[in-house]
């Protein structure tokens, strides 16, 4: 019995740690509808500066000075990236500030391996508490009773600080209807950086008071960003009293799912918000979210598809592509049918994502799926190559139908959220089904057959495959199908009026998209002749968010562009330096001030700019354009 | 003398919130090619009526018939399915489409064609969808992004999307709101034209007293719910308790001692 208590009390005191960055993350987004995906970052710094000021500063003065000073010294840099960075990207299209904060983490996590190395770094204790206090024979650190006593704390404060202020009121009405809030002339400019310095604030102190308990590392920020949308998701987005419950109900799963289920505890966590997101959409504590008043006007230029000339040019790049091996080494062949796989890759989440206005957070599950499904039918049933190919997207295809159904009845976050937990999901089986799958080392000897074996013939499969989907996917976007998908994006009401079945369209988008990952897959396990759970992970998942947005999530082209470019960067700059994650974190950041609609979405600027300037008589420029339509 | 069932014939219904009755026993008929006005002050169901016609919100208990058929509990969009084009209060369009594919949208599903995945969709009802965009006056504006209309255009091009699937009925939630007087005699003299010239039933909701006795056949009032008065626009004018809604009690100002007690 005793060690139940102690299991539970131990979750309570993780749950600490996990309400200040959730708090925090939440607040940020009630006000500024930004998915901060940098929070993890200002908590794992705020370890990190905590630890170096703890070290240096003894005493108990220097611990619990430290600890503050360096949460508001991270505040301060929160402060100095809102300004800078987020400022300028409020008004760009929606989760264009994921991706800007995407690049930050990236940034952030070559930066402090830099400055404090890649070691792990093992903290002080507490001054005060550092002993233990036995519990009916089990030992509990006092530390661990201390941050239980804190959260309950943190959260007094700041339901006063909400409650009690002006600051607090402005912040409340701010979410719930931020413009009538500007429209009473409140600044709204300097409440949106308060409000970031004190989610800052917040996500570092959490970071800085788990040194006496964890040893501060450089991935500590993917792994606790993860957990806190989930909490912040549970609970309810914008909800102070919602991240605390659900940041005590995730560490208790946490701490009891291990016990009760050992091998299934990864997915208990997701399944928990699946299930929530599904019954309850807006969380535990939250309040369904009033439509967000869209200003008409969009700045987007109308789709069409691609004119003669357009479509000479992009099979004239495709022939030059194809007679990449005739010049190139088997090095670079090799990355050419990765970055072919990425296009299949991209483009199928461009299409449900921009096409269909669902941002899928976890869109690796079906290429993963798919995959996987090669493995299984080459290693297990010891099918030929080329009916695994066929087959094995089948399995994405599978995850998308049933995963899809259940998605598509969400929108905007929830349903980002919503795709996040199922791809956890699957990569918990994946990793924690070792009979099956392998678990953590994967499945290996996935090779291609004879046919497809030299680099030459497998880029070529690679690029041939690409060019397909992506055409496919193209005549898909320009077909009444894809009218009525885009048409669900832009009114469910309308659509509806208009006797469309949204959800039934939306699912089909899914399903298509989830399938066409799965064939990108599918090739990938035969590029490297392997499987392991990371090909269905986050960090691809978001690879693919990256990927279209940069290329530009308002254009058609968008998920093509988007793949060679961020593909084509990233394996260049792993083979050129050390620091790859920041110098390509700092390209997306500049991308993303720079030219807020993506690479593609610049091109088309610049192109109607060079229309625009040529005399009004010069009909010959103007002509194409009209009769592309 | 008529066998046959009226277009749109609602009987008795009712809904409330809570305890509050927003629509208690409602009961009209609509005749095709009639223009039918929904009025009433704010608060008095218009719209609580309007969304059950439409299938947006479900009555606690009443009949809403389309041709005989019950509509009652439908989904809008097999409302729509049954002939059944609305226009929004708010206008909702497709703000990243041109005018053009909005109705062509419309056409698509109307066509059945929504799950084709390779045909060429800008070829999809061209043409149709021209000469509905000519015939509400957008002809001009087929290839502009509808993001970029002006709010009048838009609601024109609500109703050239709301006659792209042969409407037997249409529904109109304040068309003319937040357009300009010349804007609206025009939109509303559009709609009577193409309602006669097809024999489409249109019940439309309206704050425009101008608006209202210039253009619909018959008008029906709604107060607190329950409807009080029907009847061509001059009886309806000359309803004593429905003047009493739109004016206050009027005898009471007649004295001239209770000025500037009203609120």
């Amino acid at each position: 019995m005793a060690f139940y208590v102690v299991q539970f009390l131990t979750g309570l005191a993780s749950a600490a740690s996990l309400f200040l960055v959730a708090s925090g993350l939440s607040i940020i987004f009630g006000v500024t509808r930004i998915v901060n995906f940098a929070h993890g970052a200002f908590y794992m710094i705020g370890a990190y500066i905590a630890f170096t000021l703890t070290e240096r500063f003894s005493g108990a003065f220097g611990f619990w000075g430290g600890v503050v000073a360096a949460a508001l010294a991270v505040a301060l840099i929160g402060v100095l990236v809102e300004i800078v960075l987020l400022r300028r990207i409020y008004h760009a299209p929606e989760l264009f500030q994921l991706l800007g904060t995407f690049g930050l983490t990236l940034m952030v996590e070559d930066l402090v391996v830099l400055i404090w190395g890649p070691d792990d770094l093992v903290g002080r204790r507490a001054p005060g508490f550092k002993g233990a206090v036995d519990f009916f024979g089990q030992n509990i650190p006092s530390y661990d009773l201390f941050l239980i006593a804190l959260g309950p704390v943190v959260l007094g404060v700041l339901w006063l600080l909400f409650q009690r202020t002006r600051w607090g009121v402005l912040v409340r009405a701010a979410t719930q209807d931020r413009d009538m809030v500007a429209a009473l002339g409140v600044n709204q400019k300097w409440l949106f950086t308060s409000v970031f310095a004190v989610g800052v604030f917040l996500a570092a102190l959490g970071g800085a008071l788990q040194i006496p308990r964890d040893a501060v590392h450089h991935a500590m920020d993917l792994r606790i960003i993860v957990e806190v949308f989930v909490v912040v998701v549970i609970g309810g987005l914008g909800s102070i009293v919602g991240a605390f419950v659900a940041a005590v109900l995730v560490s208790e799963l946490n701490a009891f799912g291990i016990l009760i289920f050992p091998k299934i505890s990864i997915i208990l966590v997701f399944l928990v918000m699946a299930v929530v997101l599904i019954v309850r959409p807006w969380g535990l504590f939250g309040k369904p979210e009033a439509a967000a008043r869209k200003t008409p006007g969009l700045s987007v230029n109308p789709w069409r598809p691609l004119t003669l000339n357009e479509r000479l040019a992009s099979l004239a790049a495709l022939i030059i592509a194809a007679m990449l091996p005739l010049f190139a080494g088997n090095y670079a062949l090799t990355v050419g049918s990765e970055i072919a796989i990425f296009v299949i890759f991209a483009v199928s989440l461009h299409f449900l994502m921009s096409v269909g206005g669902l941002a899928s957070f976890g869109h690796a599950a079906y290429f993963g799926l798919g995959a996987y499904g090669v493995a299984f039918l080459a290693k297990m049933a010891g099918l030929p190559m080329i009916v695994c190919l066929l087959l094995g997207p089948l399995l994405g295809c599978m995850g998308a139908a049933v995963f899809g159904f259940f998605a598509v009845q969400l929108s905007g976050v929830y349903f980002a959220m919503l795709t996040l937990a199922f791809a956890q999901i699957v990569w918990s089986i994946a990793f924690q089904w070792v009979s099956v799958t392998g678990g953590d080392n994967g499945i290996l000897g996935v090779w291609p057959e004879k046919w497809a074996a030299s680099p030459s013939h497998f880029y070529w499969l690679a690029l041939g495959v690409a060019a397909l989907v992506t055409i496919a996917l193209r005549v898909m976007v320009f077909s009444p199908f894809g009218y009525a998908l885009r048409a669900t994006r832009d009114s469910l009401l309308r659509s509806e009026a208009v006797g469309i079945n949204a959800k039934r369209i939306q699912w089909t988008a899914f399903v298509i998209a989830g399938t066409t990952a799965g064939i990108g897959g599918a090739l990938f396990a035969y590029l490297k002749g392997s499987v392991f759970p990371d090909n269905l992970g986050i960090s691809l998942s978001v690879d693919a968010l990256v990927m279209v947005l940069l290329g530009g999530v308002e254009t058609v082209s968008g998920g093509v562009i988007g793949a060679i470019v961020y593909k084509a960067l990233n394996i260049w700059l792993v083979s050129q330096t050390d620091l790859s994650k920041l110098v390509l974190g700092g390209f997306i950041v500049l991308i993303v001030v720079v030219f807020p609609k993506g690479i593609v979405g610049m091109l088309e600027i610049l192109a109607q700019r060079r229309r625009k300037s040529s005399p009004p008589g010069s009909s010959l420029l103007a002509k194409p354009v009209e009769s592309a339509e | 003398m008529s066998v046959a069932p009226p277009l749109l014939a609602v009987e008795g219904l009712t809904k409330s919130y809570g305890g509050i009755h927003a629509v208690r026993g409602v009961s009209f008929s609509l005749r095709p090619g009639e223009i039918l006005a929904l009025i009433g002050p704010n608060g008095a169901g218009k719209s609580t009526c309007f969304d059950m016609l439409n299938g947006q919100n479900k009555p606690d208990s009443g009949h809403v018939r389309l041709l005989g058929e019950e509509t009652t509990g439908k989904k809008p969009r097999d409302i729509w399915r049954m002939g059944v084009g609305r226009t929004f209060q708010i206008t909702a369009t497709f703000a990243t489409m041109t005018v053009r594919e909005n109705v062509q949208v419309a056409l698509i599903s109307h066509g059945r064609q929504l799950f084709n995945l390779w045909g060429s969709a800008p070829n999809v009802d061209r043409n149709e969808a021209g000469r509905l965009l000519e015939l509400v006056g957008m002809g001009g504006y087929a290839d502009r992004p509808c993001g970029e209309l002006a709010y009048g255009d838009l609601k024109r091009l609500e109703l050239a999307v709301a006659l792209a699937n042969d409407p037997k009925l249409l529904l109109m939630d304040e068309p003319t709101a937040g357009m300009a007087p010349r804007e609206r005699v025009e939109l509303m003299r559009l709609t009577a034209q193409i309602a006669k010239e097809k024999s489409i039933g249109v019940l439309f909701t309206e704050h425009d007293m101008d608006v209202v006795f210039e253009h619909a056949d018959r008008i029906i009032v709604l107060n607190r719910g329950t409807l009080i008065a029907e009847g061509s626009p001059a009886e309806v004018r000359g309803n004593p308790q429905v003047q009493a809604i739109y004016l206050g009690e009027g005898l009471l100002y007649e004295g001239g001692h209770r000025e500037g007690a009203s609120a």
